[in-house]
């Protein structure tokens, strides 16, 4: 049976080994969802003990790849929370009309289903010409899935009535190219899109963005760490830019939130004062 | 106190369990409680306001980062698993179901189990899945006292069964007795 404080030792050396070998630092996420993933993987793996994940890491090539793709989870969908891009469609999209180029970063795109839903809200709107779209995440399975934009085609399906309701005035599916099963999203819509991987704990500012999206990312991440990334996003942005986070984030205990209005609450848009 | 918090978890059939049982801790002192019934995501503000309402308690959603604090119920959101940090604070995460559930009873149990040793108190009620049971397991083998509903008494007797099929509960309880154990356990009266 398990052993709490053997745990959570064993937590630490194997954040030591990936911070320590591979300059991967997840010193500062929260533990408890930590502590099951790693658990999760032991099993997933056959091995026996957390620290049985240790020797693997520093010495079979690739497995930190493996690892870091099991630690962070990555699960979205197309439209997830359709409030939030309603709001986007309301606060930021006429400020988007008045430029003539801009840029959007979504930080922790995970298998790139927002970043799509995205694209299509700016295409309906007439504005997906001027964008350019940065999609990042630290998990690599996550994002070569995001750059094939390719999904089964029951979350296409399940994405259509969140689709209608952050404003889509189409169906979702006539963004797509439907065979076999799955469901390829048009490549018009991948045209302006960058997808590369990012660490928004240990990385660099992704400057000049009008709208940062990094949603049910730092729910993961203890309160300093998510104060530390606020204030990246807060340096990669423009004057006047905006933050959107995901329905369970704010930005109201965060120490560089007063830099920031909120424009709607349940939506979880920020802009900069 | 003799325990630092309660964790409650069910399904089907849990609500009704749920309204009888909180209606009766007015005027007692209990240390905080965790609540993981399986709610469709975006619904728990209305659970809160009708459980507010309906049985006088002071029931929040649980927030990521919130401390708890006693004499509060804490729900925990649709859509979202609430966990219990080894710092005693509760967090969320969004990794997808677990047991076909968001919220897992399992991922509040196991975590509270790890936060709160023996200083917990689990409750699993009726339900119509198995999810719970292997939380309450690891509550019972880290010395955490567990109150398991009487499958007989249950609208779907499921998610207790697989409990006691795993391990022998402290306490067997049926509906109407839930809310006394609780309180003859972990309650104290208010001055
Ligand atoms: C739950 S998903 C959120 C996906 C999407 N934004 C949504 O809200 O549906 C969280 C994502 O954050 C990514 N992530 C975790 N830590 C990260 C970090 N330090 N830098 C960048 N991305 C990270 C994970 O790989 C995962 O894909």
């Amino acid at each position: 049976m398990i052993d709490p404080d053997v745990l959570r030792i064993e937590t630490d050396l194997v954040v030591a080994a990936l911070y320590q070998r591979y300059g991967l630092d997840f010193r500062q996420y929260s533990r408890a969802s930590l502590e099951r993933r790693l658990l999760g993987l032991v099993e997933k793996l056959h091995l026996q003990h957390v620290t049985d994940l240790i020797p693997r890491l520093l010495h079979e090539p690739g497995f930190v790849d493996r690892m870091v793709n099991g630690i962070a989870v990555n699960v979205t969908e197309p439209f997830r929370d359709p409030e939030c891009f309603s709001a986007i469609r309301q606060h930021v999209f006429p400020v988007l009309r008045t430029y003539p180029y801009f840029k959007i970063w979504h930080a922790g795109c995970a298998s790139g289903e927002e970043v799509y839903s995205m694209a299509i809200l700016l295409k309906e709107a007439g504005l997906l010409d001027r964008a350019q779209i940065y999609a990042t995440d630290i998990n690599t399975d996550a994002l070569a899935r995001a750059r094939d934009g390719i999904y089964p085609v029951e979350s296409i399906a399940r994405g259509e009535k969140n689709y209608l309701a952050a404003g889509g005035t189409g169906r979702l599916a006539d963004y797509t190219l439907q065979q076999y099963g799955s469901a390829r999203f048009d490549s018009s819509l991948r045209e302006n899109m960058v997808f590369s991987q990012h660490n928004v704990v240990s990385d660099e500012v992704f400057g000049e963005m009008v709208l940062v999206m990094c949603r049910n990312v730092l729910i993961y991440f203890e309160r300093e760490l998510q104060n530390r990334v606020i204030d990246l996003f807060q340096r990669s942005l423009v004057h006047r830019g905006f933050i959107a986070l995901g329905a369970k984030e704010s930005l109201q205990h965060i120490t560089g939130g007063a830099a920031f209005e909120c424009l709607d609450r349940p939506a979880r848009l920020y802009r900069a004062i | 106190m003799r325990y630092d918090a309660i964790a409650i978890g069910g399904s089907h059939g849990s609500f009704d369990v749920l309204l009888r049982t909180f209606g009766e801790f007015s005027g007692i002192e209990l240390p905080p409680i965790f609540v993981a019934i399986h709610i469709p995501r975006g619904s728990a503000p209305d659970f809160v306001t009708h459980f507010n309402t309906r049985c006088g308690c002071r029931m929040l959603e649980v927030e990521d980062k919130q401390v708890p604090m006693n004499n509060s119920i804490y729900l925990a959101p649709g859509g979202y698993h609430a966990l219990i940090e080894r710092d005693r604070s509760l967090s969320l995460s969004s990794d997808g179901p677990v047991n076909h559930a968001q919220p897992s009873i399992d991922v509040l149990l196991e975590s509270a189990a790890l936060a709160y040793g023996n200083r917990l108190l689990a409750v699993l009620l009726t339900g119509a899945s198995s999810d719970g049971a292997a939380g309450m397991e690891r509550v019972h083998a880290l010395g955490g006292t567990t109150i398991v509903q009487d499958p007989k008494t249950a609208k779907a007797p499921v998610m207790p069964q697989a409990a006691i099929d795993r391990f022998q509960p402290d306490y067997l309880v049926v509906p109407e007795m839930l809310a006394g154990t609780i309180i003859s356990l972990a309650g104290e009266t208010q001055e």
